[in-house]
């Protein structure tokens, strides 16, 4: 097993779909009346949010404790990082404190790297800046395979604001590992330069969303900020809606079977409307729920609960 | 003053020969030469180039004294086989005042290892809005003749041709940071691959591209001298060589890191690769090879850029760009080029002098010229080891990097600031 999970591109087909299995055997944890196993007892995990993000704490947090593992959270706001601590020193006190896994949110790209070189525990990426967010792939995966009972051979619609998302990066490294086809929608200003070459080369970019839609498996919907306007990415929240959002019209022009994503937080309105979100071919719901599992599956498998 | 008789020395591509070095000059060139009073220099194997000029230092001081001092970058400059530096505006306070230009001067012949030319602002404080005291920074002890605001762009075009036209009345040049600010708004690394992959903020080509575009032809414009700071991409290189062969008077820089080092180096987020304007992709790298070799880029600069360590030991975007170059320079060179040294004396030291007007300098070894001179031991290798550098600093892209070519000794005016590969003083 890899010891860090920084990048959905740390996991080739045959570990991604182990923590995928592992995650399936975690959920049935959920429906005990003893939401708890043993595996981690002893060990710590800390939570190290730079980022408010209460939705993927959390998760880490149910994910760890069902573990049974002791878990320190360290949130950025009243601790010393506000008064101006580096991240090396934070890494160095975890590290002393015996830190065995610390999970990382973090504004700045490559955090999680940086820190991996300064403590001997597993480092998670729970998202940095806007480069990846490798358990958000592995948990839409999951909701994926769960609702459509396979992965390889899907078309996957992903559609938004790339550019700006760790979300897409870490969802087309692992989903082109898994054999799925990604096809990335956005208007051009959103999507970056090079993407294929840079991520995955079997990926196509279309700047037409209705184009798309009738051919697709999964419409995984991003967040898009509405104070991207200001930097000129699109004109108006208004027309972005209309051109690239998903609303119940383009919705009934999805093939029957096709599942509705996205990772949250959502701008009804938006990318997605209240109708569309609501709609049982939507997965947010379930996509909170399998993160736990996924989490838990990711902890366990990194700390080597399954060798010791 | 001290004598030295310097034995067996291939001046570049020369026979061994003997250069005897007396009252600041050299004095005689010739084989099986003899002075009773001089300490002899065994030389053999080395080569004897001019002293190198670098057109592109940071010094740090005033202001950032703990990551470097005129002294001690004056000594990281003697070791690396320099005789002058031109060291840039960007201090706390800024050289933008003959008062802080003379400061920096006088620092530098109190250290007495390298000549010491200020570079002053072209705009007060770096602002980019109104012409700093051009004409009293000329005008000052510190005869400054090459105006940058670099670290921020010229941006204003009118107060670009202002400056261009400004600085003739002193024949000064204007050397421009090109980035335009708008296209390169918290930019992380070059725009491409690797950024896309890395989730960091792209720096495009164009943003530079375009500034020297628009700045070629406002030379041409005004009929004024303009020098092109670090050029780092291929498609600057195009707009250089049609200025230049319409007549421009335009001259540009690459520092050694762009000559050697992609933007792949990012791949680490390890911020020592961390520089402005960013490391480019290889096909850049062999553009600007070729565009050096050719002379359409006229010399090398180091962009020599020092940072404490609580500066590069962070998140890559919080971060300072710049890396350490004075000190590994001619080994980049000599790795890129090999021992082309008839080239490599003209883009590291006469080229630079003449585009400084710094007298003295850049002129190679003959009888009656000023001792200002460097020997290389070509067939060395060396490993860089960040603890081993005389800067103050630490930020060198090339640790534990294996390059060829060492720093036997330097020789400014006739003494030696370096000898037997050490600082003397």
């Amino acid at each position: 097993m890899i010891r860090h999970l920084l990048s959905g591109a740390d996991l080739d087909a045959d570990t991604a779909t182990l923590v995928l299995d592992t995650a399936a055997e975690m959920a049935t944890v959920a429906g005990r009346e003893v939401k708890k196993l043993p595996a981690l007892r002893g060990r710590t995990v800390v939570n190290l949010f730079y980022e408010d993000s209460t939705r993927t704490r959390i998760s880490f947090e149910a994910a760890a404790k069902r573990l049974s593992a002791d878990v320190i959270n360290f949130s950025a706001k009243g601790s010393s990082v506000a008064k101006g601590e580096s991240l090396k020193d934070t890494a160095l006190t975890l590290q002393a404190m015996g830190a065995d896994a610390v999970v990382i949110r973090h504004p700045a790209s490559g955090a999680p790297h940086r820190l991996a070189d300064w403590v001997d525990g597993s480092v998670v990426n729970a998202g940095d800046g806007t480069h990846e967010h490798p358990t958000q792939a592995l948990l839409d995966a999951y909701t994926m395979r769960s609702r459509l009972g396979r992965l390889a051979g899907l078309h996957v619609a992903i559609v938004g604001d790339v550019l700006h998302s760790r979300v897409a990066r870490s969802n087309v490294l692992l989903l082109s590992t898994l054999g799925a086809k990604v096809t990335l929608v956005g208007p051009p200003t959103l999507i970056p330069v090079d993407i294929a070459s840079a991520l995955a080369p079997g990926i196509d970019v279309s700047y037409d969303l209705d184009a798309v839609a009738p051919g697709v498996d999964v419409v995984m919907m991003l967040r898009v900020q509405r104070e991207r306007m200001s930097d000129s990415y699109f004109p108006s929240a208004r027309e972005y809606a209309r051109r690239y959002g998903l609303d119940g019209p383009r919705l009934r022009r999805l093939p029957e079977h096709a599942i509705v994503m996205h990772p949250g937080p959502m701008n009804r309105g938006m990318e997605i409307t209240p109708e569309v979100a609501d709609s049982p071919r939507s997965t947010i719901v379930e996509q909170v729920a399998n993160g736990v599992s996924v989490r838990m599956a990711v902890l366990y498998l990194l700390l080597g609960g399954n060798n010791r | 003053m001290t004598a030295y008789l310097i034995r067996n020395v291939r001046v570049l591509d020369g026979e061994p020969t003997d250069l005897l070095v007396r009252d600041g000059v050299v004095a005689e060139v010739g084989a099986g030469l003899t002075a009773d009073d001089a300490t002899v220099v065994d030389a053999t194997g080395l080569v004897a180039l001019p002293g190198l000029v670098d057109l592109h230092t940071h010094l740090r001081e005033p202001g950032r004294e703990d990551a470097e001092t005129v002294e001690s970058g004056s000594r990281a400059a003697a070791l690396g086989g320099y005789t002058a530096v031109c060291a840039m505006a960007n201090t706390s306070p800024v050289a933008d005042t003959a008062g802080v230009v003379e400061q920096v001067w006088r620092l530098g012949r109190e250290a007495g290892l390298v000549d010491v030319q200020p570079i002053g602002a072209v705009t007060v404080g770096l602002a980019g809005e109104r012409l700093a005291e051009l004409g009293a920074m000329a005008d000052s002890a510190a005869r400054v003749r090459i105006f940058s605001d670099d670290g921020h762009c010229v941006a204003d075009p009118r107060l670009m041709r202002r400056a261009l036209e400004y600085v003739k009345a002193f024949d000064g040049v204007i050397a421009q940071h090109a980035e335009e600010p708008r296209l390169t708004e918290g930019a992380q690394m070059h725009e491409g691959e690797v950024s896309t992959r890395l989730g960091l903020t792209g720096w495009p080509a164009v943003a530079e591209e375009a500034i020297i575009a628009r700045d070629v032809l406002l030379a041409e414009h005004v009929g004024s001298r303009l020098h092109v700071c670090h050029v780092s991409t291929a498609g600057s290189v195009e707009v250089l060589r049609q200025a230049k062969a319409r007549g421009v008077r335009v001259t540009a820089e690459v520092t050694p890191h762009h000559l050697l080092l992609t933007d792949e180096k990012a791949e680490s987020y390890d911020p020592v690769f961390k520089v402005n304007p960013p490391l480019r992709t290889a096909a850049d790298v062999a553009a600007l090879r070729a565009a050096l070799a050719e002379g359409v880029i006229d010399i090398v600069a180091t962009d020599h850029a020092p940072h404490a360590v609580e500066d590069k030991e962070c998140e890559w975007a919080y971060a300072r760009p710049g890396m350490l170059g004075l000190e590994t320079a001619l080994s980049i060179a000599l790795d890129v080029f090999g021992p082309q040294w008839d080239l490599i004396a003209e883009r590291m030291s006469r080229a630079p002098a003449r585009i400084a007007g710094l007298d003295g300098h850049g002129l190679d070894p003959a009888p009656g010229v000023p001792a200002n001179l460097t020997l290389v031991d070509p067939a060395a290798r060396r490993v860089i080891e960040p603890a081993e550098l005389a800067s103050r600093s630490r930020n060198t892209p090339y640790a534990r990097m294996t390059l060829p070519g060492r720093i036997v000794a330097t020789f400014l005016r006739g003494e030696p600031t370096v000898l037997d590969g050490k600082a003397v003083k």
